[in-house]
């Protein structure tokens, strides 16, 4: 990523954060990103995991984890594919059924990982294989698709691809670079 | 003052969706002095509640009642219920359409002539020639403001199209430039001038883009000759023993059953819902639906030769910055089958936001390969590619089994590709990419189709009665007083964006209407 983005990164943490506020009560997928709304900013994924009211504390660290290896993002912080599956951990608390399918989907990986289960194999590779082999299951299916937009749609993710989101309460692009291409 | 018509009121004309054609269609008849009641799915917002966010706009603007898919198409895979990305909302698909506003070239109104016999296409010239369509497509870039036609300067070129102009100079491209929009480039017709915000397809917060919502519609309402009723969802359209339509039944904002007569009724509610409408219409004396005697109704269901090209540079580019369609190249659109294959296609710019170029880059799409191409997102650029689909009969728009929450059989959109399509697909993702090789992307993607924006050829035109559901001037061949007002009419597609075409129909048949009326003989 550019010294460029970096500097945008600043510029709109702030704007984005009020925003995404604002804005969460509006949007249909508010259940998977509401949760920046309450406060936990832990980096560390253990407090996610800990922080669990229908999942087993290792489940939903697995969860993460999982998350992470379906779209893996070195510069994107744990917390933001903890808030991606957090409401994984709200249905299971609500609906047994639910509890179950993901526990045994997690249990099933760590089936296939062996000694040490899914988040003991060292290598993103190894765990990719074993994603791999259940890429066709609904619950794989579902995870991803769900986690494609709970991941994005986090307006303070934007800002570590680069991407500005709301413009027009800034007065759009007109005088702030929308032609400022200076290599072509 | 918008007027407020009787339901019993059999003397207005009824016009099923506001949008390109419901909209403008509605206006033209108001300013003539037709009394018009526009019946529309969708809520009305204005267009200061328009939201710069991707998904909370999709939820806001798009059609998300139930839809059905089949066929070998790739949206059937990845998006089963949503074969189309288009709009609920009064002002339809123009609060969310681009703005490119193209005339169709001479060849394109005659594709059996032009192009010959080609196996399992269902090619048909139109009733209709470019020269007699000349006039209207004048009136409609007045209408619209379309940059770059009558003395009106064009946008100037964001981050995007410099890219794109780079790449084309260096192809040799020689029509490449800023394109024929319909966004206002300088303040026109009350409305502001580009802004260059982005977010054109989440509805222009500036009023800068063209859109009924904010152009024909006020304008209609202000003659007090016409009435638009959001949140009205025609469920289908009465006739009478002699089979001329009376009215239409219509759920309201609380799910009740209203009913309008009507004079006239015309059908605008996009290539998917309009068939739909008239084959939930069926009666005892019309039992394969209305306007159907040909068979055609649904059938030759087009949605153009489309695909994107991506690319990341080693530089940032910021390709979401200002107008999500800059530019355009031009030279493919021309008929030269050398290429493999008839008709051609437009390379114009496009960009999405984060979230939905997630969504859409490689629908399915994870891992490395995925994540890596994302990392790259600041320093993308990126084209749409959509040209002439083949009309086919197998392509078409049934009712499915399932039901929408007024209980009434959806739309099913069948859709395979035809050899040309892919053919033209192919020879697209080669110039788009080679494009950018040119200005040293480091690596492109073939991006493919998202779900249908451009919905056509259900309700096709045709001179014979037994080719086609309507005739010259949008009117059922089998009803008098039943016309079709939307992309449904196209006979074939050709290589441009359809709205441009959509609006000049609608102002030729609102004269058409009106004479008729005039005349009695509707």
């Amino acid at each position: 990523m550019s010294g460029d983005n970096g500097r945008h990164a600043r510029r709109h943490e702030a704007v984005s954060r009020r925003a995404f506020l604002r804005r969460s009560s509006e949007i249909s997928f508010a259940a998977a990103v509401t949760v920046t709304a309450g406060g936990a900013l832990l980096n560390a994924s253990e407090a996610w995991a800990l922080d669990v009211k229908g999942l087993q504390p290792q489940t939903m660290k697995t969860l993460i984890l999982v998350a992470r290896d379906i779209y893996p993002h070195d510069k994107v912080p744990d917390r933001f594919y903890a808030i991606a599956m957090k409401s994984y951990d709200e249905k299971a608390a609500a609906d047994p059924t639910t509890k179950t399918q993901i526990e045994s989907f997690i249990a099933s990986l760590d089936g296939a990982a062996g000694k040490g289960g899914y988040a003991g194999l060292g290598w993103e590779s190894q765990r990719v294989a074993l994603l791999r082999a259940v890429s066709n299951s609904p619950m794989f299916e579902t995870i991803r698709s769900g986690l494609v937009v709970s991941l994005y749609n986090q307006p303070e993710v934007w800002p570590i691809f680069g991407y500005e989101g709301e413009s027009y309460s800034k007065g759009g692009y007109i005088k702030r670079g929308f032609d400022d291409i200076d290599w072509i | 003052m918008a007027a407020k018509f009787n339901q019993n009121d059999d003397s207005v004309v009824v016009i099923v969706g506001s949008g390109a054609g419901g909209g403008t269609l509605g206006n033209e008849l108001a300013q003539k002095g037709i009394n018009v009641v526009v019946l529309e799915a969708g809520e009305r917002h204005e267009f200061s509640d328009f939201v710069n966010d991707e998904w909370a706009s999709f939820t806001q603007l798009a059609w998300k009642d139930a839809r059905t898919t089949s066929g070998s198409w790739r949206v059937a895979k990845n998006f089963p219920t949503l074969p189309a990305w288009i709009v609920k909302a009064v002002g339809g698909s123009t609060t969310h359409w681009a703005g490119a506003s193209l005339r169709f070239q001479e060849h394109e109104f005659k594709t059996a002539t032009s192009y010959g016999r080609i196996p399992g296409a269902n090619l048909l010239d139109w009733p209709i020639t470019l020269a007699e369509l000349e006039p209207y497509y004048a009136r409609a870039e007045e209408k619209m403001g379309v940059t770059r036609t009558g003395n009106r300067p064009g946008l100037p070129g964001n981050n995007n199209f410099k890219i794109m102009k780079a790449g084309a100079d260096k192809l040799g491209y020689k029509e490449c430039h800023t394109g024929n929009m319909a966004i206002n480039s300088v303040e026109r017709d009350d409305r502001n001038s580009c802004q260059q915000t982005g977010f054109c397809f989440q509805g222009c917060k500036w009023g800068a883009k063209w859109s009924t919502l904010y152009t024909e519609i006020p304008k209609g309402e202000a003659t007090g000759k016409m009435e638009v009723r959001p949140q009205s969802h025609v469920a289908h359209i009465e006739h009478d023993a002699s089979g001329k339509v009376t009215g239409v039944v219509y759920f309201d904002k609380d799910g009740k059953e209203q009913r309008q007569k009507a004079r006239v009724v015309a059908v605008a509610g996009n290539s998917i819902e309009s068939p739909r409408l008239l084959l939930n219409s069926a009666s005892s004396k019309f039992q394969d639906g209305l306007a159907n005697s040909s068979g055609q109704v649904g059938r030759n269901y087009m949605r153009h030769m489309t695909g994107s090209v991506y690319a990341v540079f080693d530089k940032p580019v910021h390709m979401y910055r200002g107008t999500t369609m800059a530019g355009i190249v031009r030279d493919e659109s021309r008929l030269d089958p050398k290429r493999g294959f008839v008709g051609g296609y437009e390379m114009e710019t496009l960009s999405l936001g984060l979230p939905f170029m997630a969504a859409f880059l490689d629908p399915g799409g994870w891992g490395r390969e995925f994540t890596s191409a994302m990392d790259g997102y600041s320093d993308m650029a990126g084209m749409w590619l959509v040209g002439e689909d083949m009309p086919q009969e197998t392509n078409r728009v049934t009712l499915s089994s399932v039901k929408d929450q007024y209980g009434l059989p959806v739309a099913d959109v069948h859709f395979d590709d035809h050899a040309n399509d892919i053919a033209m697909r192919d020879h697209a993702y080669k110039q788009g990419a080679a494009l950018y090789d040119a200005v040293g992307a480091t690596r492109s993607f073939p991006t493919p189709p998202y779900p249908s924006t451009h919905n056509l050829g259900t309700n096709r035109m045709s001179a014979n009665a037994r080719d086609g559901v309507v005739n010259k001037w949008g009117q059922t061949h089998d009803i008098k007083n039943l016309f079709v007002s939307d992309g449904s009419q196209f006979t074939s597609g050709g290589a441009e964006n359809p709205t441009l075409t959509i609006v000049s129909l609608a102002i030729r048949q609102a004269e058409y209407i009106a004479d008729q009326m005039k005349t009695k003989t509707i």
